[in-house]
């Protein structure tokens, strides 16, 4: 899937926010969005996804060659793109399995049993060390910060049949060392098995040991500061942020 | 409202059209006079072929009923226009504990309905009432054979007049409120169950209201006697037409949970848009006693309504659980009263409302903590949800405690549905009326998973406003 940003202006109530922005994702291209806290990175995700917080008030956003900017959420998530959020949002009372099952009927457009679902997952609750008890609870509901997150990676395996581009907002967030390589192991073998385009915001080189990213972008106040290969990461890692914006 | 929200408002009332709203063209064997006079009183009291006792009970609630000026709290009741009701409608036909011999017109409405069918997998007696007769009461055999008694409130005057007289309007009395004393006025139907000493019903008894006629009023009287160590749940639903015209329901319902019983009492309410909804409910719980109100309110156009625990009894225990959903242009005034009137008792009053469109949900709550009420134990919790900019909520959570060492608890929230909420769950390609209704039904989640399995599916499908693919 090919995503394309152009000139992409945008803001929420009186605040701009991402200030023309330009990205072009290949198909099956993994490419990294570094950046400081503040600079428009979740903003971006969630522009891409259609929240219905953020105004575009310029450029536009395409999809193998069209706008998507007019379609919902979900329409979107049927096209096949996928957000894995930096906070996973809690739903009180909607069970976690049966939330998958929907998920995946309305992705898929078929149904599945619980008990045929539940077969499936427990391989990949087992490959991200989660605990099996974990989909009988609400949605993200109590989960501890690395339950979160893995909650995410989760619905990703869950759901990878039907995604074609995702987008992977700091998976790796306030994990601890082995949580890290678990995850990164996890979403580095179903994107290459699925072939997605990944857009991956993170602001750590140790996540992408596992994973051969081919471009980065550094934000910086709403802008593309920087971009290049994966050489970019180690300038980060070793000079900061502040080298790209202290000009 | 949004457009997408009206759609789901007219979505819900198209189904309701459809499912419960239906007219049925049916043959009555009798219809007062429209408008309520005391000549209509004695009228009803003749069509019932009733003892004295009982007419005179009823002439003095009529005059209470005229002297009392309607509450000034709650909802605005000026719509009622009490002389435009039929106050005592009968259908044809004789009461049958066959369901054969139901007239065919009222079998086919219920039909429709699904009821007789639930019966027999699920409960252990069943009730229909149509307008103002119950048409159709059975209870199982082997319940009978315990001396469980589970007919209507007609027939119980009849057969029971010793139970009727102990127990009619002595936990409501019609001074209560100008309502109650028009139920006592003009009652017909209802429900009257007596479960002997120890005997457990294991399934529950379940009873049915429809109101069919236009301009129709209901009126049924329940009541419910658990004599010591006795256990029964008793579940009723209720559906109506629409009509343009306004229809009343005043229902009066008391229960009596003697020496360690345990009483269950489920309301699922659905009546149609152009319906009034005044109802008084309360329990007398004596000694270890244990009674539940789980009391769903979906229906109505305007709905007043707050089941009462008077816990009398030592240790006596009361919970009132409360699902409140306002569509556009509904109000739900609901709620719970707890009394405690002896030591050791506990209560829980615990309410969830969601406002939809320009709905509103009141709660109102007391908890009465009496002088001689150590060791009492109160835990309250509000909780509401509001779907729309319009959308309206009220808290009114009243502590009358007379005791230091009572131990009182209150919480009360208030939340929009949240954006990242429907957001989130869209992204996962949930359309956004699946993820409404999804954190709608998750908000409820914890007092619909009490209900028996048949409600509970029944309560989430009503709320569902699109039914084909959202979680449960
Ligand atoms: N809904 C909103 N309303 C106003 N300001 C917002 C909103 N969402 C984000 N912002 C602001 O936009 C900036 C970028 O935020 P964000 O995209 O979360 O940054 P990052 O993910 O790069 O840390 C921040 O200054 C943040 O406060
Ligand atoms: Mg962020």
């Amino acid at each position: 899937m090919v995503l394309e940003i152009k000139n992409l202006r945008v803001s929420a109530g009186d605040t701009d926010i991402i200030k023309g922005i330009n990205l072009h994702v290949g198909d099956g291209e993994f490419h990294v969005i570094m950046g400081p806290n503040g600079s428009g990175k979740t903003t971006l995700a969630k522009v891409i996804m259609g929240h219905p917080k953020y105004r575009i008030t310029g450029g536009d956003i395409l999809v193998d060659g069209k706008s998507i900017v007019a379609l919902s959420t979900d329409k979107r998530a049927k096209l096949g793109l996928f957000m894995l959020f930096q906070n996973p949002i809690e739903i009180e009372g909607v069970n976690f399995i049966n939330f998958l099952r929907t998920a995946k009927g309305a992705l898929t457009d078929s149904s599945v049993g619980v008990k045929q679902l539940m077969d499936g997952i427990k391989e990949n609750i087992k490959k991200l060390r989660m605990s099996e008890e974990i989909i009988n609870r609400a949605l993200n509901q109590g989960f501890s910060g690395g339950e979160k997150k893995k909650s995410e990676v989760l619905q990703l395996s869950v759901l990878k049949d039907a995604i074609r581009l995702a987008i992977l907002d700091e998976p790796d967030s306030g994990l601890d060392v082995d949580a890290l390589r678990i995850v990164a192991e996890n979403i580095g073998s179903i994107a290459e098995e699925r072939k997605m385009s990944v857009l991956l915001i993170t602001h750590y080189k140790r996540i992408l040991d596992n994973m051969k990213p081919r471009f980065v972008h550094v934000m910086a106040d709403g802008r593309i500061v920087a971009e290049g290969g994966p050489e970019l990461i180690n300038r980060v890692e070793r000079d900061g942020y502040e080298s790209f914006t202290a000009r | 409202m949004t457009q997408q929200e009206e759609r789901i408002v007219g979505q819900r009332e198209d189904e309701y059209l459809k499912r419960y709203g239906f007219k049925d063209d049916i043959k009555y064997a009798f219809k007062s006079d429209k408008g309520l006079s005391e000549d209509i009183v004695r009228e009803i009291s003749k069509q019932k072929n009733e003892p004295e006792w009982m007419l005179e009970k009823r002439l003095t609630a009529y005059k209470m009923f005229v002297s009392k000026p309607l509450p000034t709290w709650g909802i605005d009741l000026s719509g009622i226009d009490f002389n435009d009701i039929y106050y005592y409608i009968k259908p044809g036909g004789k009461k049958s504990d066959s369901w054969e011999n139901v007239p065919e017109d009222i079998k086919k409405t219920f039909d429709k309905l699904g009821i007789p069918e639930a019966e027999r997998k699920f409960f252990a007696g069943a009730e229909a009432q149509f307008d103002s007769e119950v048409v159709y009461s059975h209870v199982k055999a082997e319940l009978e054979k315990d001396g469980v008694i589970f007919i209507d409130t007609d027939t119980a005057v009849k057969k029971y007049p010793e139970l009727m007289k102990k127990y009619f309007g002595t936990l409501i009395p019609p001074t209560d409120n100008k309502f109650a004393a028009l139920n006592t006025a003009v009652w017909s139907g209802g429900s009257f169950i007596f479960v002997p000493k120890g005997v457990k019903v294991a399934m529950p008894l379940q009873a049915y209201f429809r109101i069919n006629a236009d301009k129709a009023g209901q009126f049924e009287r329940t009541l419910i006697i658990a004599e010591e160590g006795a256990d029964v749940t008793y579940l009723e639903g209720c559906t109506a037409p629409i009509y343009i015209g306004s229809s009343l329901h005043a229902a009066n319902v008391e229960i009596v949970a003697h020496k360690g019983a345990h009483v269950r009492y489920v309301t699922i309410q659905n009546w149609s848009k152009n319906v009034y909804n005044l109802v008084t409910q309360r329990a007398f719980a004596y000694e270890n006693a244990y009674v539940e109100w789980i009391d769903a309110n979906i229906g109505s156009q305007g709905n007043m309504k707050y089941p009462s625990v008077y816990l009398k009894g030592r240790g006596s225990k009361g919970e009132i659980l409360s699902i409140a959903v306002a569509g556009n242009g509904q109000i739900q005034d609901t709620g719970g009263k707890v009394l405690h009137l002896a030591e050791d008792t506990s209560s829980k009053i615990i309410s969830k409302s969601v406002s939809i469109g320009s709905g509103t949900t009141t709660f109102r709550g007391l908890v009465y903590v009496g002088d001689n009420s150590s060791g009492a134990k109160s835990a309250v919790r509000c909780d509401a949800l509001l779907l729309d900019k319009e959308s309206k909520t009220n808290t009114y959570p009243k502590m009358q405690i007379f005791r230091d060492d009572a131990d009182i608890t209150h919480e009360a929230t208030v939340g929009k549905i949240g954006e990242d909420q429907v957001f989130y769950l869209m992204s996962r390609g949930l359309s956004e009326e699946e993820a409404i209704t999804t954190v709608v039904l998750g908000f409820i989640q914890d007092l619909t998973k009490i209900l028996p399995m048949e409600y509970s599916i029944e309560l989430k499908r009503l709320i569902k406003l699109d039914m084909s693919k959202s979680v449960g």
